[in-house]
């Protein structure tokens, strides 16, 4: 009788216990909360301060000084932005055209034919690693170093665009590697059963699948292309308008926003410029995006 | 027929693979080639450690640019890498649906984003800041660190989300059921369980930060001195290269050169340091 009663009143005071509410009450979980709260803002905050004062700036002079700052020559005085538009895009489309097959082919080989942990493909690995590492000066040196002086390309778009071949080749390798990756081995095995070789198996069944991957990362390329200065300088060269032929120097957009703030005379074309190449950017990213959805939502 | 077209493909992509490699070689072989007689010609020391560049006077000490560049990339990881990390983990555990869906490409954009346009918002932005808050001309140090801090910011915060990602739930679980808050689960448990993953992040950054060129060149203030205080204008070796490549000749032209060669060299020893914590976060 008396033990019963007693763990009566044991269990009493426990069940009566209220269900202690952590979250709230210890300062370390609300400073840290605090902590990462702000961090987020400051970051969110960081990209929407960017965009705003390209924006708020370069609008305006945007509007000021259109239509001349797209007028079809560079002259010094409209400072015309579209043969550097038109360089960027002949620049990107000579790298894509010299990096994007060299890459795929290099990722067939690392994923399709390569055997795992061979020695080969661990010293390939290991150069696209450095590849995508290095920084874009030292990459415009060595373009300036062997295509303008040792082939005697001089500051061509040719030499830009070569050099910006190899730069993004570790890109395109990595991006077109994890989406063959992806491509499940039941569609190979497939593909072998029903008698066809390895190469029909590559480019029938698995590189149709595997598409939308590489395409999000050719994109990718292309946006750095777009971005790029530092490795351009040196080996496209600063000449402003579009030349003859690819032979001769010629600017994209980012070098010619480059050349135009280092001469300090025209900052407000400099911001139309940012203005564009940050739509271009944004409008790159977004494509990226959602060709990276479509693998995905197979 | 067809199997001669198997073989030569084979080697073709056998080729295609091996050029990355090959280009690797190359620019190891072009920057030393072009480099190395240059540092042999000024001596070794006098090079990476002579305090005055001064091409004109065929004086070329780097090492006001070394340290620069260190200081910078210190000033970088120090701003962006705490910010990078605490964003990290909020968005990987804390963050409402909603407020991912816009954080997540708003840092892939930022990722995205041309360095110049980085240097231009630097300075029409950060470097009139500064000139409020400490006076002077407002280049220099602290302005560059501020600048690459934000730059390295969507690297620390995609390798980081991915590591912390990769850690088996049962962790935080676990100390959850012992009765830790989830801040805390996450920061003392989760956390350190994604550490190697978090410092190849880190790692990532600083090779961003060390190599960064045209926005540092906008906000650094190019003085090649020893810097005395935070606001002091510095140069980076990056900005040395781009600054004066366009005009300089002979042993000049081939110090900088050289100064690409040591740049390179940091470069690669980050790399390897990259490497050997991924595969040590990918053994675990």
């Amino acid at each position: 009788m008396e033990i019963a009663k007693k763990s009566v009143v044991l269990i009493k005071p426990y069940s009566s216990v209220k269900k202690p509410d952590i979250p709230k009450c210890r300062p370390m979980s609300v400073i840290l909360r605090i902590l990462m709260t702000a961090s987020m803002i400051i970051s969110a905050g960081v990209l929407v301060a960017l965009i705003g004062c390209i924006l708020i700036n370069g609008i305006p002079a945007l509007i000021k000084y259109s239509p001349s700052v797209f007028s079809w020559e560079y002259t010094s005085e409209n400072v015309s932005m579209t043969p550097a538009i038109i360089n960027t895009l002949i620049i990107t489309a000579i790298s894509l055209i010299i990096a994007v097959p060299v890459g795929i082919s290099a990722a067939i080989y690392l994923t399709e034919y390569a055997k795992k942990g061979s020695r080969l493909v661990k010293l390939i690995r290991i150069a696209a690693e450095t590849l995508s590492g290095i920084p874009s000066i030292v990459y415009g040196l060595f373009g300036y170093l062997f295509f303008v002086l040792t082939l005697g390309m001089g500051y061509s778009m040719i030499s830009g665009a070569v050099t910006l071949a190899i730069m993004i080749l570790p890109l395109i390798i990595r991006t077109t590697e994890e989406a063959l990756l992806s491509v499940p081995d039941s569609y190979r095995e497939g593909s072998f059963g029903l008698g066809a070789g390895r190469l029909r198996t590559i480019f029938h069944v698995v590189l149709p699948s595997a598409v939308p991957g590489i395409t999000a990362g050719v994109i990718l390329a292309a946006g750095r292309i777009v971005g790029e200065s530092a490795a351009l300088i040196f080996t496209a060269g600063t000449f402003a308008a579009v030349p003859d032929s690819l032979t001769d120097s010629a600017r994209t957009l980012s070098v010619h926003m480059y050349a135009l703030l280092s001469e300090g005379l025209y900052t407000e074309q400099a911001f139309a410029s940012a203005v564009f190449l940050l739509l271009v950017v944004i409008g790159i990213n977004a494509l990226s995006k959602y060709a990276a959805k479509k693998l995905t939502d197979r | 027929m067809n199997k001669c077209k198997e073989k030569l493909m084979h080697g073709i992509f056998l080729v295609c693979a091996c050029i990355s490699a090959a280009a690797v070689a190359m620019i190891c072989f072009f920057l030393f080639a072009n480099g190395l007689p240059a540092i042999r010609e000024i001596g070794t020391a006098d090079f990476i450690f002579g305090q005055t560049w001064k091409p004109l006077e065929n004086k070329f000490g780097i090492f006001p640019m070394i340290i620069g560049s260190i200081y910078v990339t210190a000033g970088a990881i120090i701003i962006g890498v705490p910010t990078g990390i605490f964003c990290a983990v909020f968005m990987a555990k804390f963050c409402p649906e909603k407020i991912y869906r816009i954080m997540k490409p708003a840092v892939e954009l930022m990722a995205g984003i041309p360095s110049i346009v980085y240097g231009y918002f630097g300075l029409m932005a950060i470097v009139p800041a500064m000139q409020n808050i400490f006076g002077g001309s407002g280049k220099g140090m602290l302005t560059a660190s501020v600048l690459l801090g934000i730059m390295i910011l969507p690297t620390v915060i995609g390798v980081s989300e991915s590591a912390i990602r990769a850690v088996s739930d049962s962790y935080y679980e676990g100390s959850l059921a012992l009765g830790a808050t989830s801040e805390r689960s996450m920061f003392f448990v989760v956390l350190p369980a994604a550490k190697n993953g978090i410092m190849a992040g880190i790692i990532l950054g600083i090779g961003r930060a060390i190599g960064e060129t045209m926005a540092v060149v906008m906000v650094c203030g190019n003085q090649s001195i020893l810097p005395d205080k935070l606001t002091s204008g510095i140069r980076t070796l990056t900005a040395n290269i781009v600054l004066e490549m366009g005009y300089a000749a002979d042993l000049h032209r081939d110090a900088l050169i050289a100064t690409a060669g040591v740049l390179f060299v940091f470069i690669l020893i980050i790399n390897t340091l990259f490497s050997i914590l991924k595969n040590r976060s990918s053994d675990q």
